[in-house]
């Protein structure tokens, strides 16, 4: 009986070696290759010149997720406190833009900005600017806070509405003031939630190629720029988009398992 | 409970208005009359015209939708099968093919779009010939949404009471029988949203159509090549169509979850 119904999974286990194992593989070949198919460190030694691209997309994520967390942390607070009713409202409200095309999302931003945009005309009312703010690095974490905003704010959410109120007045009654509330009831209370955000806002952002290229001009490339363009700009070498493929997953698993690490530390604080 | 501070409701207003001011700019820029995106010049209706009449919109529309809806089915069916299929095995081959589901759903998508356009590359060096666009596309879209059929039908497996199974066989149902009888209904509503999930993902995808699609555009792609010629007010009331239309969605469908839980609270 058990063994009919183990049937039912082939057809898909199939599918995820062809398609999910077999290109990852096929990501690692061409990493460790050259064109004539040997083997070769050149590709992964050679990304060397590339590492200001890289730690500038790591430092430009690690900024807009911290911009994000910080704008969405009291947020998710106070949305948690509302009444259930006020509460189904003000999620649906922060979902809707997520289901917006984010080519869309950035393109808004991309004619607010603009040195004849909107806001630019605005100041110019009062007599400021114009401002050079499109095709700069503020604009790119702008990009990145902007549509990843709703990511940490749902998690965050999810994890306070549990948090039972009657434990933030026992610390209140026990003396504690706003600080000490925040970070001895809230935040390792919350931890799971800011881990999770923290993963959700970084690894989109620091993988994007997108909101560099709307907001960021030519001149603020990102990581996912480079990759891009050795597989569908102007490089076209597979082998060294690889070997930066290879880096970026190497990225995001590191931020991974520090956000791992940070779960693991509060569980153990939680035991004692 | 206390009423909320004036601070918070401040904050909270400014914080929405964030995220839909730009959203509201490009609504309102959609009906003016000069290309212009700082000066309101006057009222028309002539972008929108313009992309009822814009072929190319309205084929990667409709290339976006079959995509979709083939995707989606396909994903749903293979899915659910999956689920049914990795509910009876033991605990370790479980969580591998569990972890490995898990890698489209982690990974940026930029590599899932890259590995399978290697793949896909690799494939074509090997057989010759056209190889990328509408197989390619819907491969890709099957992959990155069986995972979230998987992640949403197998919960709903482990809650259902295995008796109810062993019942309709006893009772002289075939498997096959007791499935489509017992099982399938049981486990439907997820298998329902795991298929709309998928369709909104395949829908809103950009990143790996880009790499998998060759040279067919999907809505997101013709999006982004509008968004690459600079001025296009076209592209406002797309936008605001889109927005329309996702609103009257979400608020249909919360309508329909509040009765539902009326009725729940009045049987009650």
């Amino acid at each position: 009986m058990k063994l009919k119904s183990k049937i039912c999974a082939a057809p898909y286990l199939v599918w995820m070696v062809a398609f999910i194992v077999a290109p990852l593989l096929m990501v690692i070949y061409f990493a460790f290759t050259d064109k004539e198919g040997h083997f070769t460190m050149e590709n992964l030694s050679g990304l060397s010149q590339y590492s200001a691209v890289f730690i500038r997309s790591i430092l430009l994520a690690a900024i807009a997720t911290v911009i994000c967390l910080l704008l969405a942390y009291p947020l998710s607070f106070m949305l948690s406190r509302l009444r259930v009713n006020k509460q189904r409202i003000m999620l649906m409200l922060v979902m809707l833009p997520m289901w917006m095309n984010f080519l869309l999302r950035t393109y808004a931003w991309m004619t607010l900005l603009e040195r004849n945009g909107l806001i630019n005309s605005f100041l110019g009312l009062f007599g400021i600017g114009p401002f050079n703010m499109i095709n700069t690095q503020g604009a790119v974490v702008l990009g990145m806070v902007y549509n990843y905003l709703p990511y940490m704010i749902l998690p965050l959410y999810t994890i306070m509405v549990k948090i039972d109120n009657s434990l933030i007045e026992a610390a209140e009654d026990l003396g504690s003031n706003l600080f000490h509330k925040v970070t001895k009831v809230l935040i390792p209370l919350s931890m799971p939630g800011i881990t999770t955000g923290i993963t959700m806002v970084f690894v989109p952002s620091v993988s994007t190629f997108i909101i560099s290229r709307m907001l960021g001009g030519g001149s603020n490339m990102l990581i996912g720029d480079l990759i891009e363009l050795q597989f569908l700009g102007n490089s076209y070498n597979y082998n060294l988009g690889s070997a930066m493929s290879l880096v970026l997953m190497v990225v995001v698993l590191l931020c991974m398992s520090v956000t791992n690490m940070m779960d693991g530390e509060n569980k153990e604080g939680g035991v004692i | 409970m206390k009423k909320m501070g004036l601070l918070s409701k401040v904050y909270m207003i400014l914080i929405f208005s964030f995220m839909y001011v730009p959203i509201a700019v490009m609504a309102v820029f959609s009906f003016n009359e000069s290309k212009s995106r700082s000066n309101f010049t006057g009222f028309t209706f002539d972008w929108y015209i313009n992309l009822f009449r814009n072929d190319m919109i309205l084929s990667a529309l409709g290339l976006s939708l079959v995509i979709a809806l083939v995707a989606s089915v396909i994903a749903t069916v293979l899915g659910t099968m999956a689920s049914i299929g990795i509910h009876s095995m033991n605990r370790a081959s479980r969580s591998v093919i569990m972890n490995i589901s898990y890698l489209p759903v982690i990974n940026p998508e930029i590599i899932t779009g890259v590995s399978m356009m290697l793949l896909f590359v690799v494939f074509k060096n090997w057989m010759g010939g056209k190889v990328f666009g509408m197989p390619t596309l819907l491969i890709a879209h099957i992959t990155f949404c069986v995972p979230y059929v998987i992640f949403n039908v197998s919960p709903k497996l482990r809650q259902m009471d295995v008796r109810m199974w062993e019942a309709a066989l006893d009772l002289g149902c075939t498997p096959v029988q007791a499935f489509f009888k017992v099982v399938l209904p049981e486990i439907m509503p997820a298998v329902f949203s795991g298929f709309l999930i998928c369709l909104t993902y395949s829908i809103d995808d950009f990143i790996i159509s880009y790499f998998t699609s060759g040279t067919l555009q999907t809505l997101p792609i013709a999006i982004y090549s509008m968004t690459r010629k600079k001025v296009s007010p076209e592209i406002n009331a797309l936008s605001t169509i889109m927005f329309v239309v996702i609103l009257s969605i979400i608020l249909f469908v919360n309508a329909q979850d509040s009765r539902k839980q009326k009725k729940n609270s009045a049987r009650r």
